[in-house]
This record gives structure tokens, C-alpha cells and sequence, in this order.
């Protein structure tokens, strides 16, 4: 399966992880500090910054669009219950 | 002589200031709210109608079973047909519950919500179905009813995520929500007629309010440069004796009372710990030895035998770094442990880290349980915690050792260079 990997900025912790992994079953697991509320992009509470390979990870769905708006998210946030791990990208919590 | 208002036939609207009427209910008989909170004698569920040249707003609604109260006292100063303005200040149905209702009789009122409220508008109102039109606002955002003007401020979390407060700006009225109020209930309504209050103001602050301490400081930046006569809250008295002295009350009640006395630049981090044998005590000794070592960090010991966790509370909250030791006892953590843990729900422990260690006999659950525990509770955990079965031999002290320098050191910014991890290899 296709490698990619993921850096945590707060903790320094990079993960390589299978393509496809959503970034909440990594950040929890090396205890990032990107917190949770729902777990399915709804509460906007797992909103983090992408600092590096914003195109690495999946596209945001109109849903998740819709709450970081709603969050008033900035240039590159998504939430880490939703995106997609697919190459090598840097993250850290908004 | 004084001239008690008293609202208690459930009909009368009260006017509290030119054109500002108090159009809520009283809830005497109600002990217990939300679940976590005791009230000594009720509460009320504050709603507020302001008329301008123009027009007629609503600021909140009450909770749904208390509607007929409501609508008798709106009646009583206002026709449906003059409501031009419906505010709802956050959305929680104790102040949401008559909207469906309100929003049916007053079908031309436009809704002011704050942007975060946009999707739990939507969950409340689908029940009721139909077409609604609300607009979002943010901070000094305004609407005007003619010769009044309603200016808003955006103070989320306070205490749910869509808070806003609204001020009526030619009055210097601040109907500010939940922030300011208690669960009171008294028919003579104003601060400075009702009972003593002061009891259920601050113990209202400490379980509602005290988890968000950092945003009542950024809400306290925008309510205290404001000319205040008046403060309305949703929940309790009217506060229009000295309204200020509740907004340097929040201050003083968000800020440390012994701030800095750790030492500004030093992180504090708290070793607590159970120990029947020693065996897990001798641990944690180790373990604040080893962090002791790291410049920057102050270490403190604990032993939970005493059984009270209300006094660490404060402590917790100031902490930086929180340690749990417990031997494994029939498969689980110590209840002190537990207690203390679930004593915390009114502190903010998502930006600290957290570890945990004991000895066992033969199947050591504990330190896995207080670890998933305290992920439960949003804390980091930058290190796996350290079972040592029965009595620690010198090189299982060493680990604890190392243990505790390396969480200190993850306090003050040193953390080892690590190796990229392979996801296969995580637990
Ligand atoms: C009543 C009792 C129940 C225990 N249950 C367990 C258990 O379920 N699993 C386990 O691993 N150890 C169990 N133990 C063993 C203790 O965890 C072990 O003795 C440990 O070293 C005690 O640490 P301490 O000296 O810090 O109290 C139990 C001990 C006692 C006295
Ligand atoms: S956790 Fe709620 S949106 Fe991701
Ligand atoms: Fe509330
Ligand atoms: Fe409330």
C-alpha cells in the first residue's frame, strides 16, 4: 500500500502512515495535541492548521466546508476527523 | 419605603428601563439543572423585549414548558405584529425553548444568531420544520429599531460555542446570556431587592464559566470598556445596583489567586500517588527525582490516602504536567484516583500533559486505564506510562527516573529528537 507521513509540529513527531489514514487514528494514538468533540466533522473542535502539503490530503467535503466556515477557520485548516492522509503533510492544532 | 416589583401573577411585563421590559418566568420548584447544578431556591429563565421607533426586539426566549408565562408577559407591553428582531444569545433550550412558538406568532421577525449558531439553529428548529431566515453576526455587528441600537458581542464558549452578549447602546444595557447569571430565582427580580445571592453568583461562575477561564478573559475585553447601567443575564437577578462590580468580579474569579507564585517561567508539574506496599510510592519518588532534575520545572509530590480531592483542584488547574500512580487493585486504578479524576470536569486540562505509572501483581490494568482516561479528558500523553511488577528493582527506578525527566522536559520545550514512527507500530 502507498506510504505517506504526517508531522505533528507540536509534539515534533512525524508518522508514516498507510495512504487514506484519517489524521484523528494517528494524532490520538502519538497523542498530538489536536483535540476531539464528535469524531464526524460536524462540532468543529478537531480544527487544525495545515502548515505544509495542504494538497496531500484529501479534498474537504461540502459538509466540511460548510463547518470550518461556521468556525470561522482559517487559510488551510480542516478538521482531523475528516481529512485523509495521502502523501507527506505537516499539521498542527489550530 | 420600598417598591418591590413582583412578578409573580405570571401576566406583567416589567420595565426596567425606558422601553426595556423583562418578559421571562420564574421556575421556583426546580432543584436541580443541567444535571450538574442544585439551585437553593429555583431559577428563572430571564427573556427580554426592547421597543424601539422602529420596531420590536426579543432578546432570548425561556425554556419550552414555561411558554404561556412568556407570551402572557410579551402581550402584555407588545402586539406580535411589532416584533421586528428576534436575538437569541446562544441556543440552549432553556432560552430557545418558546422559539418554534414565538417564531409562528411573529412570522416577519428576522433571527440575529452568531455565526457558530448557524448548524444548532438548524437542529433545533427541524423538529418544527418549515422555512426559516436567519443572519449571523459577529462582533460589533448592530441592529437598529430606530432610536435603539442593539450592538453585539461575540464571546463564544461562554458557555456554549455560539455565545454572543448584546448591548443596547443608548441605555448602556448588556443582556449578556448565561455570563453574569446564577440560578436564583426571586420574584423581586433586581440585585439590589432579591435575597442574598452572592452564594449561587459564584457558585454558578464555578461550574459553568470556570472551564472557559481563557474566554472570559477575551470576553472581559470587550464588556469592560462599555458604559454599563445595567446587566440583564438569562438566569437570575437584574443587575442595575452597581452593575460593574459583577464584571470585576469575573475578573478576579478568572484569574489565578496565586498566580505566579510558582515562579512566572516555571512550569508546575504534580506527581500524585496511592500505594498500599510502597511499591508504587517508591516510584513515584523516583519519578519526581527525575523530573526535579530539569531547570524550569517545579515538581510536587502528593499522596491521595488523605481521600479529599476538592483541595487539589486549584492545584490541577495550575498545573502544567499531572503524574497518576495507582497499583493495580482487582483490575482497576484506586478510587482516589478516580475520584480526583472525575472531580475535573470544571478545569481546563486540554493543554496538559499527563502520565501515568504503578506497580501490579499479575495483570497491571491501572496505568493503561488512567492513561485512556486522561486522553479521554483531552490531556497529552507524550510518554507511555511504567508498570513495574511488585517491587522495583534498580533498574526499573532508573526507568522512572528517566520517566520523570523526560515529561519535565517535555514541559520546557526539550523533547528527545525522535525517529519517525510507523504506524503499524502504534498501540
Ligand atoms: C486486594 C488486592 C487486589 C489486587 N488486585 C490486583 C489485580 O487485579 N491485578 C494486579 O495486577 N495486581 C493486583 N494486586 C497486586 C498489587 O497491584 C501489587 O501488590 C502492587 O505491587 C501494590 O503496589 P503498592 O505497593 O504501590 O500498593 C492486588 C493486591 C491486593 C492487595
Ligand atoms: S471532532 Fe467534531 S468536527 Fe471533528
Ligand atoms: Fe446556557
Ligand atoms: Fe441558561
Amino acid at each position: 500500500m502507498a506510504k505517506a507521513s504526517i508531522t505533528f509540529e507540536d509534539i515534533e513527531q512525524t508518522v508514516s502512515v498507510p495512504a487514506g489514514t484519517r489524521v484523528i487514528e494517528v494524532s490520538e494514538k502519538v497523542g498530538a495535541g489536536i483535540i476531539y468533540g464528535c469524531r464526524e466533522g460536524d462540532c468543529g473542535t478537531c480544527m487544525m492548521e495545515v502548515t505544509e502539503g495542504w494538497n496531500n490530503l484529501t479534498e474537504p467535503s461540502v459538509l466540511e466546508e460548510k463547518v470550518l466556515k461556521e468556525n470561522m477557520a482559517g487559510r488551510h485548516y480542516r478538521l482531523a476527523c475528516q481529512a485523509q492522509i495521502l502523501g507527506d503533510c505537516k499539521v498542527k492544532p489550530a | 419605603m420600598k417598591n418591590d416589583v413582583d412578578v409573580s401573577s405570571h401576566t406583567n411585563a416589567v420595565e426596567f428601563d425606558d422601553g426595556v421590559y423583562w418578559i421571562g418566568a420564574l421556575d421556583p420548584s426546580l432543584r436541580t439543572f443541567d444535571i450538574i447544578l442544585t439551585t437553593a431556591n429555583g431559577t428563572t429563565y430571564n427573556s427580554f423585549l426592547i421597543r424601539g421607533s422602529e420596531g420590536v426586539a426579543i432578546v432570548d426566549t425561556v425554556k419550552e414548558n414555561f411558554s404561556d408565562e412568556f407570551f402572557a408577559r410579551l402581550e402584555s407591553v407588545a402586539d406580535y405584529s411589532e416584533i421586528k428582531v428576534i436575538i437569541l444569545n446562544h441556543l440552549e433550550p432553556d432560552h430557545t425553548g418558546a422559539l418554534p412558538e414565538l417564531m409562528r406568532r411573529a412570522p416577519q421577525a428576522k433571527l440575529y444568531i452568531s455565526q457558530r449558531a448557524t448548524s444548532m439553529l438548524k437542529a433545533l428548529l427541524k423538529p418544527a420544520g418549515g422555512q426559516f431566515e436567519y443572519t449571523t453576526v459577529k462582533t460589533d455587528d448592530s441592529v437598529s429599531l430606530g432610536d435603539r441600537t442593539l450592538r453585539f458581542l461575540h464571546t463564544p464558549f461562554l458557555h456554549w460555542p455560539d455565545t454572543q452578549c448584546t448591548y443596547l447602546e443608548e441605555l448602556g444595557v448588556l443582556f449578556s446570556g448565561d455570563i453574569f447569571g446564577c440560578h436564583y430565582c426571586d420574584k423581586r427580580l433586581y440585585n439590589d431587592r432579591v435575597g442574598d445571592f452572592r452564594f449561587s453568583f459564584d457558585y454558578y461562575y464555578a461550574h459553568i464559566m470556570r472551564p472557559f477561564k481563557k474566554h472570559v478573559m477575551d470576553a472581559l475585553k470587550l464588556i469592560e470598556p462599555l458604559t454599563l447601567k445595567k446587566i440583564a443575564p438569562t438566569h437570575g437577578p437584574i443587575l442595575r445596583e452597581r452593575p460593574r462590580r459583577y464584571v470585576t468580579h469575573y475578573r478576579e474569579l478568572s484569574t489565578s489567586s496565586l498566580s505566579g507564585e510558582v515562579g512566572v517561567t516555571d512550569k508546575s508539574l504534580i506527581v500524585f500517588y496511592m500505594s498500599s506496599y510502597g511499591n508504587t510510592a517508591k516510584m513515584a519518588e523516583e519519578i519526581s527525582e527525575g523530573a526535579s532534575i530539569v531547570d524550569g520545572v517545579r515538581v510536587s509530590l502528593y499522596d491521595l490516602e488523605g481521600g479529599e480531592t476538592d483541595p487539589f483542584v486549584d492545584l490541577i488547574e495550575e498545573a502544567d504536567a499531572l503524574l497518576f500512580g495507582s497499583p493495580t487493585i482487582n483490575g482497576d486504578a484506586v478510587k482516589p484516583v478516580w475520584d480526583l479524576l472525575s472531580s475535573l470536569a470544571v478545569v481546563n486540562l486540554k493543554t496538559k500533559i499527563g502520565g501515568a505509572f504503578g506497580s501490579y501483581g499479575w495483570s497491571g490494568e491501572a496505568v493503561r486505564m488512567i492513561e485512556d482516561r486522561m486522553r479521554g479528558l483531552k490531556m497529552k500523553i507524550p510518554h507511555e506510562g511504567i508498570r513495574v511488577k511488585l517491587i522495583p528493582t534498580d533498574e526499573e527506578l532508573e526507568q522512572c527516573r528517566d520517566f520523570g525527566r523526560s515529561i519535565a522536559e517535555s514541559l520546557v520545550g526539550k523533547p528527545q529528537k525522535k525517529a519517525v514512527i510507523d504506524f503499524a507500530d502504534l498501540a
